[in-house]
Order: C-alpha cells, then sequence, then structure tokens
C-alpha cells in the first residue's frame, strides 16, 4: 500500500511534467490549429538553459527558473515569426513538415553548438529533505514539482479567463474573423500564446532535470510525444484537458511501473494514444462545452 | 460619412465585387439587398477589413480606410455584426460585451455602454452570466449587435440581422435598429428580408452578381416593379 502510494506521488510528479508541456501544445494547436512538434525541443533547451543558469552563472533554482521560463518564451515566438506564420494560410501538412523541420533544426543545431554529450544537473539545488505523511515518504524534489507545476497551472487559468490577452487568446481561438471584429490584433494573441506555452515548457524543462538530472539535446522527443498523447488524452484545444491528461498520463506510467512492468513504461502512453483515438478521439474533456485556447 | 469608391474584390480567380459604388451620409440607414451570393457579405468584409479589395477606395470621414486591418477599422468607429452572428459561443455574454470593448480604455464610458445595451436588450442582462453558445438564435443576434455597439461605432454595420428568426423576433431586431439609428449611429443593413428593410431604411441599393444595379430612397426603390418582382414577392 505504501509501495502504491509512493508511485501515485511519482505518477503525478511525472505527470505535471507532462501537463506543462502538453498545455503549449494544447493552446498553440487551439489557436492556429497546428500540432507544434517542435515543442518538446523549446522544453529541451529550456532544461540547458536552466542548467547554464545554475552551473556558468551560479543561480540559484528559482532565478534559473524564471530565466529559462523568459528565455523559451521568446525563443517560442521567433519560432513562431519566422517558421510558423508565413504559412499561416498554407495547408495543414505543410505546416506539419515544417514543424518537424524544425524540431529536428532545433535538436541539432543544440548539437552542433554544444555537442552530443549529456549534462548532469547538479544535486542540491533542490531541498533533499523528504517529508512523511501517514508513513509515505514524499521527496522534497515531488513535492517541489508539484507546487512548481500547480501554481504555474493557476497562474495560466487567471491568465486565461481573467485578462485582456486571455479573452483574446480564447476569442481568436474560436473563431479568428469574429475576434478581429473585435479589434483583437490577431498576430499578437498568436505569438502570446506562443510565448506562453513555450515558458511553460522551459519550466518543464528545469524541474524535469533537476528531477531526473540528466539532461541531453535528444532529451525532448519522448517527453514531447507523450505530452502531445497527455493533450490528446485530454482533448487537444482544451486546457483543463492538457492538465488532466498530463497528470492521468504519469499516473498510469507509474502504476504501469508498480505492476512490475517497467520495460514497458515508455510504451503505454502510446497505448493510451491508440486507444483514446478508437474509442474517444474527442478527448476526455472533449465534446462538452468547448475551452478552446 | 462613408465612400465606397469602384472596387472590385476578388477571392482567389473569383471575381466577387466588380466596381462596387455607394454613399453613405451621416444619421442615415442605408439598406443593401440582394439574392443569395449576390456579394452583399463580401461589401460589408471589405469595408472592415476583413479582405483587401485589389483597386478602388474606400473613404470613412475622409481617411482612407481600404486594406487597412481590421483593428484600424473598429479603432476608427465601424462596427461590423457579421452574418450568422459569430458569437463566442465558450464565453458568458458578459465577457462577449467586454470583448466588444477590446480597444477602449475608459472603464467609465465601458460601463456606461453595458448599461445602455443592457437596456437596449434586457434579455442580456438577465442572461449576463450564461455562456452565449446556450442562448437562442434572437438572443444571440441581440449579444452580436451588443457587442460590436460596446467599440461605440459611428456606422454599423449589420449582415442579415434577421436571418433565421421568428416573423415577432424579426420584428423586434428591426424596432430595436431604428432606436440604434435615432441615438445617432449610422447604419448600413445587409438584408435579404427586402421588405422590412425598406421599411426602416431611408435609401437602398440593389446588388446582383457583384454590381450594384439600382440604387434610390427606400421609397422609390420598394415603388419600383422591376424591385418588387425580383426582391419583394411581386404583387
Ligand atoms: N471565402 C470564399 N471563397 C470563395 N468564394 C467566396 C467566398 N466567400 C464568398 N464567395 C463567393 O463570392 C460571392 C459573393 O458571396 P457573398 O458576399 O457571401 O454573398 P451574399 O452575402 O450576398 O450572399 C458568391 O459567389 C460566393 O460564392
Ligand atoms: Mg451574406
Amino acid at each position: 500500500m505504501e509501495q502504491f502510494i509512493q508511485q501515485l506521488v511519482n505518477g503525478i510528479s511525472l505527470g505535471s511534467i507532462y501537463a506543462l508541456i502538453a498545455l503549449g501544445y494544447t493552446m498553440v494547436y487551439g489557436i492556429v490549429k497546428l500540432i507544434n512538434f517542435a515543442h518538446g525541443d523549446v522544453f529541451m533547451v529550456g532544461a540547458f538553459i536552466g542548467f547554464y543558469s545554475i552551473t556558468f552563472f551560479h543561480l540559484g533554482l528559482f532565478p534559473a527558473l524564471l530565466i529559462s521560463m523568459t528565455a523559451c518564451a521568446i525563443f517560442g515566438v521567433l519560432i513562431e515569426r519566422i517558421a510558423y506564420k508565413p504559412l499561416r494560410n498554407a495547408t495543414r501538412i505543410a505546416a506539419l513538415i515544417t514543424a518537424i523541420g524544425v524540431s529536428l533544426f532545433i535538436e541539432y543545431g543544440t548539437i552542433y553548438i554544444r555537442g552530443a554529450q549529456p549534462e548532469a544537473y547538479p544535486s542540491g539545488i533542490a531541498p533533499l529533505k523528504s517529508i512523511e505523511i501517514f508513513g509515505v515518504k514524499i521527496s522534497g524534489q515531488s513535492l517541489l514539482i508539484l507546487a512548481v507545476s500547480f501554481f504555474l497551472m493557476i497562474v495560466l487559468q487567471f491568465i486565461v479567463h481573467k485578462t485582456k490577452i486571455g479573452k483574446a487568446m480564447r476569442a481568436v481561438s474560436h473563431d479568428m474573423d469574429a475576434a478581429k471584429l473585435m479589434g483583437i490584433n490577431v498576430n499578437n494573441t498568436i505569438s502570446a500564446t506562443f510565448a506562453i506555452g513555450s515558458a511553460l515548457a522551459g519550466a518543464a524543462g528545469v524541474i524535469f532535470g533537476m528531477y531526473y538530472t540528466k539532461i541531453e539535446p535528444l532529451m525532448g522527443i519522448i517527453p514531447g510525444l507523450k505530452a502531445f498523447v497527455a493533450a490528446v488524452l485530454g482533448g487537444i484545444g482544451i486546457i483543463p484537458g492538457a492538465m488532466a491528461g498530463g497528470l492521468l498520463l504519469g499516473v498510469i506510467e507509474a502504476l504501469v511501473s508498480a505492476a512490475g512492468f517497467s520495460l514497458w513504461r515508455d510504451g503505454v502512453a502510446f497505448v493510451v494514444l491508440i486507444l483514446i483515438l478508437i474509442f474517444r478521439p474527442a478527448g476526455l474533456f472533449g465534446k462538452n462545452v468547448r475551452e478552446k485556447v | 460619412m462613408l465612400k465606397v469608391n469602384d472596387i472590385n474584390v476578388y477571392y482567389g480567380n473569383i471575381h466577387a465585387l466588380k466596381g462596387v459604388s455607394l454613399d453613405i451620409r451621416p444619421g442615415e440607414i442605408v439598406t443593401l439587398i440582394g439574392a443569395n451570393g449576390a456579394g452583399k457579405s463580401t461589401l460589408l468584409k471589405t469595408i472592415s477589413g476583413l479582405l483587401k479589395p485589389k483597386t478602388g477606395k474606400i473613404l470613412f470621414e475622409d481617411e482612407h480606410v481600404a486594406g487597412k486591418v481590421p483593428q484600424l477599422i473598429v479603432k476608427r468607429g465601424i462596427s461590423h455584426v457579421p452574418e450568422g452572428r459569430r458569437v463566442f459561443a465558450n464565453m458568458s455574454v458578459e465577457e462577449n460585451l467586454e470583448l466588444g470593448a477590446f480597444l477602449r480604455k475608459d472603464k467609465r464610458g465601458i460601463r456606461e455602454d453595458f448599461e445602455k445595451v443592457y437596456q437596449l436588450f434586457p434579455r442580456l442582462h438577465e442572461r449576463r452570466k450564461q455562456l452565449s453558445g446556450t442562448l437562442s438564435g434572437g438572443e444571440q443576434q441581440m449579444l452580436a449587435m451588443g457587442r460590436a455597439l460596446m467599440a461605440r461605432p459611428r456606422l454599423l454595420l449589420l449582415d442579415e440581422p434577421s436571418m433565421g428568426l421568428a416573423p415577432l423576433l424579426v420584428k423586434t431586431i428591426f424596432r430595436i435598429i431604428e432606436e440604434i439609428n435615432q441615438t445617432g449611429t449610422t447604419i448600413l443593413l445587409v438584408e435579404q428580408n427586402a421588405n422590412m428593410a425598406l421599411s426602416v431604411a431611408n435609401r437602398a441599393y440593389v446588388i446582383e452578381t457583384g454590381k450594384i444595379v439600382a440604387a434610390g430612397t427606400a421609397a422609390e426603390l420598394g415603388e419600383s416593379d422591376q424591385i418588387r418582382k425580383a426582391y419583394l414577392g411581386g404583387h
């Protein structure tokens, strides 16, 4: 039982990282109907920026997190402006192929610049003490991951529902022409969406590095794909769906591991993807009132 | 107030507006009538900046606005209520109205306009917390109009506001259009329901396959045999 709860906590921590990445996929899809396959690589870049901030500039975890989020926000906006914006009226397949190209470009660009060797996130930046709740030991890292990701998700909900830019994002994702008629600047709104989604991916990169300690230039591929599955699981384009999908996927993986099938852990996400596409293609949160961004 | 001068608009190879000109004076209700596919919506979209004319001029209060982005045109004082209402279904009535005032910064003025819109459409006030996707067609039309008014336009473009509404509601909507006009808003009203449109308008234009084929006062056009045959059920 204790073991089970511990695995559950691990699953929720991992799942909240997936959720942070999935939010970027889903927000971007909601607004420009593009699966941004470069999103996992923004996550990777975020992990490296965090790493260099900590090792090179001797910053603490939170400043590193902020720098990584800011840099990724700018990076995301640049990707959109340079690679995707010229294709806004092109076919979807053209945009998709471009996204894959951008993804490869970032991965191998990173290898070209700094080499392919992995780095180890410094230990000791996160609280090492664990807490015991009802006899279950929860690591300080897990708690930190949970705190950071839930905080960011709450901030995101606030932005999307209470601020002007958030309302513009919802309007554009629902009906671009109608949004234009309100005087909303669609280009800026799309940029803001990329900025926010990429900042979340950057944060996910840093806490991922802290949790798994090892980072490398191709590290974004698998978490990126899994976060994509999480977004589809929740219902692509739906913000609460991405959060729930990420958490659920993390928990499923942890339980599969706990049941003794840890070799299957990476595969189970894709089983989930296939099942959801067969039985509920709109996702868990699809169909009912769609809250797309 | 608005001068559309010889504009040509294309969708790819389709020549949708062929040298259209039209003139609106301050305070008027001008109606544009024509069959389905004649180019009415295309003209409104071009005025509000959703489409760019290939050639021709559009002057709003003596300023060139052809080809400008919608954002700028809304700011200048033209609001467009699109065909099919296009309310933001995933947002509440209140949020829709807020978005109508997106470019404004005068908090007090916005609050006043909320009051005005709710006075004009008491139904919207009753449903202000409701998701607009759950409103009836008539209520959505009211919301789309209210949302446009939140920008405090001097010229209001209405694209088929009576489409799909029960006759009683159509009457209500037209009465409200007249009310809006009486508070000083100039109106360009696109309709297929020519009878109703001519009954509230000062002047009218008739468009056929991308060309203006007749123009005159509403009374003149209402009496023209040709127009009656084509658009008024021909008695
Ligand atoms: N997005 C579009 N792409 C191509 N052709 C269009 C498009 N929208 C309208 N058209 C064509 O332009 C013409 C005018 O359409 P529209 O302005 O919508 O007419 P109306 O509003 O008078 O019914 C029609 O022939 C229509 O088929
Ligand atoms: Mg039309």
